[in-house]
């Protein structure tokens, strides 16, 4: 038994990383209506910029606000220059383009940094927790921790301040929103901008544990997609309990279905969004989509 | 275009009263007209069929891998530009093309122009086993459905070694030339894969102009539209899913007798957004664009690569961009409006 709780905290550890890029997915799409293929690589160059901070000497606690701040600015630039000029095409150039900024991301970041792996400083000490024989590691402990107050921020900004009102007026309609006298694109770019300081943080947390090259993102990508579809792309409780969903039964599915095992895991996330896009497309805790013909 | 070209021609006045013809005009007249086109398409055939005699056999291997990935791209363009659905994964059936023949020539089961039968076969069946979901998932879903198939095959493979070789791959004999025909491997190989590439161009090219291109074309514009029209959305958008399949998968057993070799790290999900890539950039919704494209594919990394490993994907992806903001129709479509009769 104790053995099984372990690996559900194991589960919740991953998890908690998923429903960080998760999201970042959730609140691109709960504003422009777009899944941004490319977040995962965004992650993955912001987590370069951390890694080159700390290599040339910055401690991590400072390299961290830093990076977060770079991945701010530079999420809202990329809305700027490559999204602002698309708004409003067919959904097929719209993901088109996403797929676009993937490839460049992609290829910028083995192009500035190499493609060789680069070990990346694990923020949280080593060791673990042991409750009644179940070890929490500090690791998981603290992605859950750092995961919660992400969340907590979040909901905070959106729930309880006027930029956040606005960025909720802009979501919901955005022709209403601009009629009200809000900025709407200032509003999508500070929207980008957040979710790439969200991706950022999942990249970071992730790197310690998968070693730092250009491809870190791409498994984590479909993960996080497999989260947002369950949880309901426009739910943000909704995402980060289907990423703690799909971390867990990722980490079930290879410790005990023993055709699974290590190899096929990222089969699971695929199982997952295929069933709940054909049983409940809207996932969990979506609202289904009323569309007129 | 060439509808609108055709009924100018057919009501203009044959006699007195002929219309001013600007110079520019006539002289893109001369080069679309169809006397024109003919005559190109002649020295075309002239051409691609001297090129192996004439390259060297490096040359011919690129050449073939242009023809393998125009067919691939074929395919592509058949789901993405003219049914306008998306696949991010379409690598994975040019690898399940690619691996049924090179598992069947390995255990030397069968001769191998039945190998590209059975692969053909295969995808086709898997390709409308996918689109049958896929009507229920569009545009965003189902690139992250393919997306995912993509990313799953390849420790897919690796896992399954007794059949397909695992890492390390499999190494099959390519097919050698008859004897008869005095032609060297390279040469042969090349000729079937023009083989091929031209009866599924025939094939794609009588077959959009039937009542299953026109069904498409009318989905791709409007769905609601075209199903008040009375097209069966269902049944045409996972027809093209299964020919486009089918066809990723012709060019991936084509592709095996080319390499004669497979590994999964060959068809990574780097493939399937190159093919992506490939069909945006040569020009989506046009039989030339998949010719441009493969052209692209083949030769922009090779050209590239020695400047930097990451250069392919940075020029990819900064054209993917640049022609989805600046041509949607890329580069076939570029080279047509250049070309077009201006009224």
């Amino acid at each position: 038994m104790a053995e099984f709780i372990q690996q559900v905290v194991q589960g919740l550890g991953s998890g908690a990383i998923y429903a960080s890029l998760a999201l970042a997915l959730s609140l691109i799409y709960r504003f422009t209506g777009i899944v941004n293929l490319a977040q995962g690589e965004m992650a993955m160059f912001s987590t370069y910029i951390a890694w080159q901070l700390v290599h040339a000497g910055m401690s991590f606690w400072l390299a961290l606000p830093l990076t977060l701040l770079i991945s701010f600015a530079g999420g809202a630039l990329i809305e700027r220059i490559i999204i602002r000029p698309v708004e409003g095409a067919p959904e097929l150039t719209i993901v088109i383009v996403t797929v676009g900024l993937f490839v460049f991301v992609n290829a910028a970041a083995g192009f500035i940094w190499s493609f060789l792996i680069k070990s990346f400083p694990n923020p949280f000490p080593d060791g673990a927790l042991n409750v009644g024989g179940v070890q929490f590691d500090f690791g998981t402990l603290g992605v859950l921790g750092v995961v919660a107050v992400v969340m907590g921020v979040l909901y905070l900004l959106f729930q309880y301040t006027k930029l956040g009102l606005g960025m909720r007026a802009v979501a919901q309609d955005p022709a209403s929103a601009r009629l009200a006298g809000i900025r709407v694109g200032r509003m999508l770019a500070l929207g980008w901008g957040l979710a790439a300081t969200a991706g950022a943080l999942s990249g970071i947390l992730v790197a310690p544990l998968l070693f730092l090259d250009p491809n870190l993102m791409s498994g984590v990508l479909i993960y996080a997609i497999a989260a947002a579809t369950l949880g309901g792309f426009d739910s943000p409780i909704g995402v980060v309990v289907g990423g703690l969903i799909v971390g867990v039964a990722e980490t079930l599915a290879g410790a005990y279905i023993g055709f699974i095992g290590s190899d096929l895991k990222i089969g699971v996330p695929l199982v997952i969004i295929i069933v709940v896009l054909l049983l409940r497309p809207q996932g969990l805790f979506g609202r289904p989509t009323v569309e007129r013909a | 275009m060439t509808t609108g070209r055709e009924t100018t021609r057919r009501t203009a006045p044959a006699e007195a009263d002929t219309p001013y013809v600007s110079p520019r005009e006539r002289a893109a007249r001369l080069l679309t007209g169809r006397p024109a086109r003919w005559t190109f398409a002649a020295v075309l055939a002239v051409a691609l069929i001297y090129a192996p005699f004439y390259f060297v056999p490096f040359r011919n291997f690129q050449l073939t891998l242009v023809l393998v990935y125009a067919v691939a791209l074929l395919g592509l363009n058949l789901l993405v530009g003219y049914s306008g659905q998306i696949s991010l994964g379409h690598g994975a059936f040019f690898a399940i093309g690619a691996y049924a023949t090179a598992i069947l020539m390995y255990r030397g089961l069968v001769p191998y122009p039945v190998t590209l039968v059975v692969a053909a076969v295969l995808c086709f069946a898997l390709g409308f086993a996918l689109g049958v979901p896929a009507l229920r998932l569009r545009g965003l879903y189902l690139a992250v459905v393919t997306l995912s198939i993509g990313l799953f095959l390849q420790p897919f493979l690796k896992r399954f070694g007794s059949l397909t070789g695992g890492a390390m791959g499999l190494t099959i004999p390519k097919p050698e030339p008859p004897a008869w025909s005095g032609l060297a491997p390279d040469q042969w190989l090349y000729f079937l894969a023009l083989l091929v590439a031209a009866v599924t161009f025939a094939l794609v090219w009588c077959l959009m102009r039937s009542r299953v291109g026109r069904a498409l074309l009318a989905i791709r514009e409007n769905e609601t539209a075209a199903e008040v029209m009375g097209v069966r959305l269902a049944f045409y958008k996972t027809f093209a899913f299964a020919w486009s399949a089918m066809l990723a998968g012709i060019a991936g057993a084509v592709y095996t007798w080319v390499i004669g070799f497979v590994s999964p790290d060959s068809f990574t999900i780097v493939l399937s957004i190159t093919l992506l890539a490939g069909i945006v950039v040569g020009g989506l919704g046009s039989m030339s664009g998949a010719v441009f494209g493969a052209l692209f594919v083949e030769f922009v990394p090779s050209v590239s690569q020695d400047v930097n490993e990451a250069a392919p994907g940075i020029i990819f992806g900064l054209l993917i961009i640049v022609v989805m903001f600046a041509a949607p129709t890329g580069f076939a479509g570029l080279l047509r409006r250049l070309l077009a009769v201006r009224k």
